[in-house]
This record gives C-alpha cells, structure tokens and sequence, in this order.
C-alpha cells in the first residue's frame, strides 16, 4: 500500500470542489474541506520545515492548533503572513504557501549545520557563549543569531486587507463545539437563551469529526440541526477564543476565508470581537502529549489522535506499518480503525497490565499488543524507519521497523481560558492532567477540560452546563434533556511509566517549536533552576508561538521528576491572551492611519483647509499651523503673520479652547474655592485671569473668566487641561461641595472661539459691529460683553495672549465660520490675515504668557512668576500644600527669558541648561520649555525654567544640545520680552 | 474587561470612566489650612488586596461621578451605594432597569 493514499471515499471533504493551492511554487491540489496540512499530506509532502536552533528536519506532529512544527508563510506582498500553523488554515484556491526557517530549501538546508553545533546552543547558551569577549558583544552577535534561529519574517509592504472590530452581546457563550460544547449550546437553546457558539475549526463537532460511528455521526448531525433551527443560537467557526477577562468578556478572532474577504468591497478579513455574556460555558477540550524519547521529532512522529483525525476526518492514510506508543487506554479504538483502514498495527503500551476487553478488540483486528515496552529512540534520517522499545523480559532492546510512530502519553485539558481569570489550574492525580482550579461564578465547564473524556457522560456533563448557564442568564424554564447518543466506552485509565524519561544518546524533544530537550532541562536543574516560571525563560521551553501547548506538562513532569518532587509541587506557568496567535492588523482593526486615535477639528476646519491652512497635531486636535499666505513653510510663514500681528491685525481659531459655563447662585463662592486669585468681586462685565492648582499645590491650569450675570460665568481654559478642568469642577460640584448651588456645563464643542489681535482689532471691530460701542470707555481691557450678530448670540472678551490690543469672541459652532468670514471683510480694508497656531504661540513668548509647556504640573505659583496672584485672605484648593517648606524653596526651578548671545546655532527646546564655567555633566540646572524668533528683537528668545530663576537675571549660562553636539550660550532675561509696562493692551 | 454598573446608564465598560482615586477616605475641608490632614489625604494610600472605594467618573456617559466598591483581586463590584448629589436617581427605578431618564 502507498504510504500517502487518499482513501477514495470518506472524511468530511467536499470532494467535488477541487482547490488549486501552491508550495513554494509548486502547483497542488485539495479538497474544499481541507486544511493545508492534510492537503499536503494528501500530496506526499511529510517535511514541512527545519526547527528552531538545531535546523532538523520536521513534520506534522498535530493536527490542530497545538501544531508545533507545521508553521507556513502564506500569502506573497503586502498580503503576507508569517509563521501560519498549517493544521488550522481551511485550504482554499490560490492559497500560496512557503515553508520556513530554512536556506536554500526545506530539503537542503545548510543550517542543519547547526546540528553539529549542538553543545554551544543547549540551555542558556545565549548567555554564556555571546557575552564575551567585551561589553557590547551581544549586540555584534545578536543579528547573526536572530538570522540562524527564526521563524517567518513579516513584510514592510502596507496590508491592503481589511480588519475589524464589533462588539457584541449574548446570554450564554460556549467555547468549543465538541461534544460536550454542542450540548451544552443545544440544551441551554431550548431553554430560549441567545446563545453564542465559538468554535475555532470550520466544521462544528470537535471530536466527533474523527468518529465513524453511526451513532454518534447521527446524533451530531440532529444536533446541529436543531441548533440551526433556533433563531437564537449564534454559530460562529473559524473564530478562536483569545482570551477571557473581567465582567464576562470574551476576546474573539473570526478569521473569514481568505481568498472570500475582498478589501476593495469592504469586506473583512479577520474580525476582533469583543463578546460581552452573562454565563459562559468552556468546553474547550483537550489536547493529547507527546512521549519524550531519542529523536522523536522526526517526521513520521505523530500525536496519535492527529492521525486518527486525519484518517477519519481527511481520509488520508498516513502509513502502512504504524507502530502506536501509548501510556493509557485512549489509543485502542482508533488504532483498530486503523487496522480496519488496512495498516498493519502494532501498540506499544508502557503499561505491564491492560484491560482486557482492550486487548481482545486489539487482537480481534490483528493488532500486536506488547505491554510494558518502552519506546528508547525512532530511527530515520528524513523519516521515521523504526523504532528501539525496552521490552520486559527481553534483556535487549527491540527494533521494530515502521513508517509511522504514533504517540499517545495522555491528555492535557485545554484551560488556558479559565486561567486567564487569574484562576490557577490544579494537578488532578486521577486523569495525571491540570485541570482549572475552579470556575468563576457564571463560569461552567464540561468534558475534557476537566479530565472527563468517555463520550456519553462528555455530553451529559455539556447538557448540564447548558442548563445551569441559561438559567444564570435568567432563562430558568426547564425543557427536555437531550438525547445521550448509544456508545460503549471504555473508562479512561493511564500509568505513568516506571521512569520518566529513557536514557538515549539521540535528542529527546520536550519543545519541538523551541528545540528544547530533555538535556536542556537536565542542565538548569544542575545549574539550580527550581520555579517552572524561570525554567521556562531560561531553556525557552514553551515560549514559541504554540505557548508550548504539548511541551509545557512534559517539562514540568520532567523538572518534578529530576526534583524528586511530585507534580503538584513542580507548579505550571501562567497563561495569558492570546490562546493562539492573532495578527496585529486584526487587534488595530479600523484604527490605522488618520483612524489611529479620534481626531478633534475646530468648526472652522473645512474654511481653513480650503484657504491655504497648514494642519498639526495638538494632542487630539487638528489645528492650522500657518497659512500658506505667509509662506509656503513654517519657517518663513509664522515669521510673516507674526509681523502682521504686531503691526496690522491678525484672526487666529482658538475653538479648541476649553469653554465652561458656570451658573448658579453660589457660582461666584465656588470660583473663589476653584481659583487662587478672588472672583466673588469681579464685576459683572469684566474678566480675570485666573490659576486654579492641584490639591497638592501644583499648578493645574490658567485661563480666563468673565462674568456676565451675578450668577453666570464663563470660563476658558487652556485647550491642553479642557477635559481635566471639565472633570474636575464636575468632581468638586458633585462629591466635595454638593451644598453649593451651582452647575458646570462644557460649551467646548458648542461654542467657537476667535480672536483678532493687533493695533488695528478695534477697527476691525468698529466695522464689523457698528451698533456697538467698543471704544475704550466701554470695553475696556478685560472688560466682556454680550452681543450679537444678526439674531446670533455673541461673547465678546478683550484680553490677549499675544500682547496686543485683542478681543476675543465666541459665538455658536455653527456660526462660527460666518462670523470668521464676517471679521476678515470688515478687515479687508486693514490688511487683516488670519494666523496659526506657531505664530500664536510665537508671539505669547515674547509676551511670558506660559503655557502647556511650561505648565508641567510640577511648578508652583512662584516657579511660573505668579506668586502674586494668590490671595491671602480666602482659602482656595491647593493653598495648603504649596505651603510646604519644599515648594517654598529659593533654588526651585523657575521661569526665565533667554535671549541667545552667540551667532551659529539656535536655541532648541529640551537644551539642558548649566552655569557659565561648571562642567557640562548630569541633568543641569534647567531647560528650555519654549523657543522662537522673535520678529521684534531680531534674535532668538526662549522660556525656560531654571535654578534659582530671575535671581540669576543678566547672568549668561550654557545651553546644552548634545544630541545634535551643540552648546551655545543666552543671558538670563525678564520672562517678558515686548511691552513690559502693558501699554499696548490699554489703547 | 472591567465593567462598571453606573446607577444612571446601566451596565458599561471601564473604557467610558475614568478612575477617579480613593474614596474611601474623607477630604478635608477646603478651609483647612494645617499640612498633615492634606498630606495624608493627597499622598498617603492603602494598596488593599479585597474591596476598595472608589471614584469613577462616567466620561463618556452621564458624566456623574460615582463611588464604586471594587474588589482589587477580582474586580467584582458591589452596587454603588453613596452619591450626593443624585440620592433621588439613586433609589429609584432607573437603578433596577438600568435605563437612562
């Protein structure tokens, strides 16, 4: 019989579609239904790559996600996709293939020198071989080593796939639609629940899809009927559980057919979803563990149950002389069927005494049985040959030939999602597997994830789960309990082997993604390695992408057994999201590029944008950063609207200002508490400016209020602190002060600000308003007005950030564009422009106004110059604190004007600032916050914040750039560069 | 992820709050002018391992600040109990159905 037959009948492939897939080129062909693993199988392709280190040649040892070696490149240009496990891709048409980890090819690969090299790359070589022979090795070493240990490598094209994310919600969710998940969905469906059905395969039925028995094929298939029957039972395949986590949520990744999902129709390829359930059921299954032996990772080494499923479900006969290594009862009714598919089969059972209805239904298909018989090591160079067993009573060990080795050294219960929760799993002697330690309240499980694996009590157990879930949903009618389907089955029993591991020259894998060996574990246990936890970093063991999903128990049975400790006491590792590997464009989703975090855009944004604005970043806001009017760069362009601000009149958007309307009959008492500086006596008709602090006495933020009735006010603030201002006077209105009669409200988005700043505003305004009085008299400097343009409702405020005669007005969102294209005609005649956000700031450096950049929550009052503001006679938030001895300190950091002295390089933000003649080491004595041109003295200005502040004025001090090598030299000024005396604000 | 019963909205995600520090110990009153009251207030916490009273803000909802007594281990959160400034909404039916007025 040919060693890779496809059986012409059988398995659950629609062997009508016909799919073209490739191989490194190679053109193939499979069956709508397969994966690409039992596709290439069905090809005769049995060497799917080179291992991790030692580059040796490697097969499919699973069948499903635990795949450690099958891992594919797929794809080819911006739609690649590195290190697929080959077991979980649904082969479809077109798929390209590549193998990986290997130079030139997976057949000849000259990295299998590697293999010679073994001694140097055992446990902890990276730390022991690279160190030397200086400092800094490692960094020489690394680019070579990345190079010859490796997985697939990712593109630098740009993805054109699609991603997505959706949220969505159920009563109960159920993981997994093996036999116990699709009991426990049908049982808590009957109940009226909506329930949601994950299961990471394309087919529903986990196991079952490997069963031929007529019972339990009809009872799977009335299953899934009645559940497609129920409107309320969401099923969804392809999808895979990443991760479980507080409040009944569920981390889910539907991965769409490839070749289906067409970007150019929007359509997704992979979904995040974020599943939000009242109960949840984990039916998750188990995975069956390797035997750990000399060579054990050649191809032709399979789990048993992988070739059961790929018999049954694939239909492929994987070998002719299969050699079945097991520790339990779990291999005998699968390894008849392979007999009955025509292989000759032999079982080596480590166990002396086995059941005896097993042995008969062994004998019954021809089946060789040899009891207490130890596997040593397999022979082969690219394949499994033979196998070398210690038999009892046989003085030397015994090689019998085959073409495939299965293994069968127990199960592990899948329960990396109940240990997501923080819940560690448990060693249950009775099945030798971890098991979840508990379920959290609304959690259930069923089946194997607890070490229960005969069928009929698999489905009672799913039954009852689902029953217990819906009625946690609150669905608490009882309905009937499904049908249990006929099966005889034998009670799952296993013995560990007399010693743990053989003794064997050749290799014994316990990791076969990370090359990890028995030898490795055998070396950090000399080195001292105790916790598992530091075993796994130091030997790598379970760090590849599998998460050491068959590796993981094996080592720790290993470490107990060198420990001479039991299981328990040898503890397991922690499990963390993701359950299987998930790509980064599906967790980014939508958010790339401009959709990378939301974007704020002043009402104006569509005037700007199509009258030369220039966009930056400021923190979430789009704001101009200078028109292009003034220059077809920020360099000349601020420089230009500078100038017509200081000399004509300028109109600048400050919609992202933060705007609070403060109403209610102690509003005035609670400005006064929020403040340092008095508010209660503002007049009605003017504005202050006001410095709020944190409770420990810091500076929170500065902003101007006016007041407009005894019991409105208006406040601005700074557009950096809008949101934590807002926050914060909800927090003091509603917890601290709930006496005081007032309410805050945000007007941020409702109300558009601008400004017009320059000698020439007031004509502006003359203009634009002819009704209203806004000559000096009647708006004086801080003085605020109410009016309104047409039947629009308008604030106006005069003050200045720039240091010239400026009004600020706001008015509604939706007018704030007329009102902008209403000021620059009135201004036509004046030469008015408008001016972004460098020139705005620009010209509050030559004023000392501070800003988000000086404002670093860490200066007081004093530090910024503002000391005087504070008053003395009423208590504010913040006042006891910035009492401290510390704050009250004479060499605190605190604002400076620089004016550069020296010709060649320019100030730069962030220089580190130190006294003339000491040596330029450690942090310095201050740096520079903020840096312009200053259009008025010619030179270059700066703001800083300095040791000892303007004690130090007329000193000249060393600003240090070392990143770009440049040290140059500025004298200490006043903070305040134009108009000292506030002459130009009182016109 | 965490989800928080906001008496006025219902059940939603952390992702509209924001942490708002420790409740459970009382402010001083804003006249208070002694240091130590301040300091302890402002800098002194317990890190406990069980149930713990906190503020979270409803950001992106309601915007009521709310006291929340949040299990640290397990997040598991009892209902919110104190808020002054809405004992009314906080007794009434909304709390039951979880809809919003």
């Amino acid at each position: 019989m040919n060693a890779h037959t496809r059986r012409p009948q059988g398995g659950h492939m629609d062997r009508s579609q016909v799919l073209h897939f490739s191989l490194e080129g190679k053109p193939l062909v499979g069956f709508k239904g397969d994966t690409l693993a039992s596709a290439l199988l069905a090809n005769g392709i049995r060497l799917i790559g080179r291992s991790f280190k030692y580059h040796r040649p490697r097969g499919f040892l699973a069948a499903g996600v635990e795949e450690p070696n099958g891992l594919f490149t797929l794809g080819s240009g911006g739609r690649t996709t590195p290190n697929v496990v080959g077991t979980t891709v649904a082969l479809y048409d077109g798929l390209i293939a590549h193998r990986q980890n290997a130079w030139p090819s997976v057949e000849w690969d000259w990295m299998a020198i590697n293999s010679l090299l073994a001694p140097l790359l055992s446990a902890g070589f990276y730390y022991k071989t690279f160190m030397g022979p200086c400092k800094g090795s490692w960094m020489f070493y690394e680019p070579f080593i990345r190079r010859a240990a490796g997985l697939g490598r990712a593109r630098h094209i740009k993805d054109p796939d699609r991603y997505d994310t959706r949220h969505a919600h159920t009563d109960v969710a159920v993981i997994g639609a093996g036999p116990a998940g699709l009991a426990a969905a049908l049982q808590a469906g009957r109940r009226g629940a909506r329930v949601t059905l994950i299961e990471q395969d394309s087919l529903l039925g986990g196991c079952l899809l490997s069963e031929s028995s007529p019972a339990l094929t009809e009872w799977r298939q009335q299953v899934m009927a009645e559940l497609a029957s129920l409107p309320r039972v969401k099923i969804l395949t392809h999808t895979t559980a990443l991760g479980l986590y507080d409040g009944h949520t569920l981390a889910l990744v539907e991965r769409r057919d490839a070749s289906a999902a067409d970007p150019t129709r929007g359509q997704a390829r992979e979904v995040v979803i974020t599943l939000r359930t009242r109960a949840l059921i984990l039916a998750t299954g188990a995975i069956e563990r390797p035997l750990v032996f000399g060579n054990n990772d050649l191809p032709g080494v399979m789990l048993h149950s992988a070739v059961h499923t790929y018999s049954e479900r694939f239909a492929l006969n994987l070998g002719s002389r299969i050699l079945c290594a097991t520790n339990n009862n779990s291999v005998y009714a699968s390894a008849c069927a392979l007999a009955q598919h025509g292989a000759e089969v032999i079982i080596a059972d480590s166990r002396p005494h086995i059941d005896q209805a097993l042995m008969e239904s062994a004998r019954a298909v021809q089946i060789r049985v040899l009891t207490d018989a130890q596997l040593i090591s397999a022979q082969g160079r690219r394949h499994v040959r033979a196998a070398t067993l210690a038999v009892a009573g046989q003085s030397r060990p015994t090689t019998l030939p085959c073409d495939l080795l299965t293994l069968s050294g127990g199960w592990n219960p899948t329960v990396h999602l109940s240990s997501h929760t923080g819940i560690a799993p448990v060693y249950r002697a009775a099945v030798d597997a971890f098991v979840p330690g508990r379920y959290a309240s609304g959690h259930y499980g069923a089946g194997a994830i607890h070490g229960c694996y005969a069928l009929p009590e698999v489905i009672r157990e799913g039954a009852t789960a689902g029953q217990d879930a819906a009625m946690q949903a609150g669905y608490p009618q009882p309905v009937d309990v499904i049908a249990i389907p006929a099966v005889s089955t034998v009670p799952y029993a296993f013995e560990l082997p007399r010693t743990a591991y053989p003794r064997t020259r050749q290799k014994a894998f316990v990791d076969f993604q990370t090359d990890v060996t028995t030898q490795d574990l055998t070396i950090a246990h000399e080195e001292g390695f105790v916790s598992v936890e530091h075993l796994k970093r130091y030997t790598t063991l379970g760090m590849g992408t599998d998460q050491g999903k068959t590796s993981n128990v094996n080592g720790i049975q290993h470490m107990a057994a060198l420990r001479d400790v039991p299981i328990p006491s040898a503890g397991t590792t922690t499990f963390r999201p993701p359950y299987t590997p998930v790509s980064i464009g599906a967790l980014a989703g939508r958010r790339v590029g401009q959709h990378f975090r939301p974007i704020r855009r002043s009402p104006l944004h569509d005037w700007h944008a199509t009258h030369g604005g220039v966009f930056t970043e400021a923190g979430p806001w789009l704001r101009v950063w200078y028109y292009q009017w003034a220059g077809s760069s920020v360099e000349s362009a601020y420089l230009e609207e500078m100038r017509v601000v200081r000399q004509g009149v300028g109109l600048s958007d400050v919609s992202s200002l933060g705007k609070i309307d403060i109403q209610g009959p102690d509003a005035a008492e609670f400005l006064n508490r929020v403040y340092v500086n008095g508010f209660a006596k503002l007049p009605i008709g003017k504005a202050r400016y006001g410095v709020m602090l944190n409770d420990d006495g810091t500076v929170l933020d500065d902003g101007t209020t006016a007041r407009f009735s005894d019991t409105q006010y208006f406040m601005t603030t700074t557009t950096a602190q809008a949101v934590e201002v807002m926050s914060r006077l909800e927090f003091l209105t509603q917890q601290v002060w709930p006496e005081l009669a007032v309410n805050v409200t945000s007007l941020s988005d409702q109300w558009a600000g601008l400004c017009i700043a320059g000698p020439k505003a007031r004509a502006v305004l003359q203009n634009a308003f002819p009704t209203l009085d806004s000559s000096d008299a009647a708006i004086p400097y801080m003085g605020a007005r109410e009016a309104s343009l047409g039947e629009v409702p308008l604030r106006l405020l005069r003050l200045s950030f720039s240091g010239e005669l400026a009004y600020e007005l706001y008015v509604p969102s939706e007018y704030g564009q007329a009102l902008w294209e209403h000021l620059l005609v009135a201004g036509a005649h004046l030469g008015i422009q408008p001016y972004g956000l460098e020139a705005l700031a620009s010209l509050r450096i030559e004023k000392g106004h501070v800003a988000g950049l000086e404002l670093d929550h860490r200066n007081t009052l004093d530090d910024l110059g503002l000391g005087k503001m504070a008053s003395r006679d009423k208590a504010y938030i913040g006042r006891a604190l910035s009492q401290r001895p510390g704050l009250k300190a004479m060499d605190r950091w605190s604002l400076v004007g620089l004016r550069l002295t020296t010709t060649g390089s320019p100030l730069r933000g962030g220089a580190v600032l130190f006294a003339k003649d000491e040596p330029l080491t450690g942090h310095g004595r201050g740096y520079i916050t903020s840096v312009t041109w200053s259009t008025e003295l010619n030179q270059y200005i700066a703001l800083a914040l300095y040791q000892g502040g303007l004690r130090h004025e007329g000193e000249e001090i060393v600003c240090a750039y070392p990143l770009k090598n440049e040290y140059t030299r500025a004298t200490i000024v006043s903070p305040v560069f134009i108009d000292p005396s506030g002459a130009r604000l009182h016109v | 992820m965490l989800r928080i019963p906001c008496p006025h909205c219902g059940l939603r995600d952390y992702t509209e709050f924001q942490y708002g520090g420790d409740a459970s110990k009382i402010r001083p009153v804003h006249t208070e002018e002694c240091l130590a009251p301040w300091h302890d207030h402002v800098f002194l916490f317990d890190n406990p391992k069980g149930v713990h009273r906190e503020y979270w803000q409803h950001r992106l909802g309601c915007r009521q600040w709310l006291i929340i007594d949040r299990h640290t281990a397990t997040n598991v959160i009892e209902p919110t109990t104190r808020d002054p400034t809405n004992s009314d909404l906080m007794n009434s039916d909304l709390m039951n159905t979880g809809r919003q007025p």
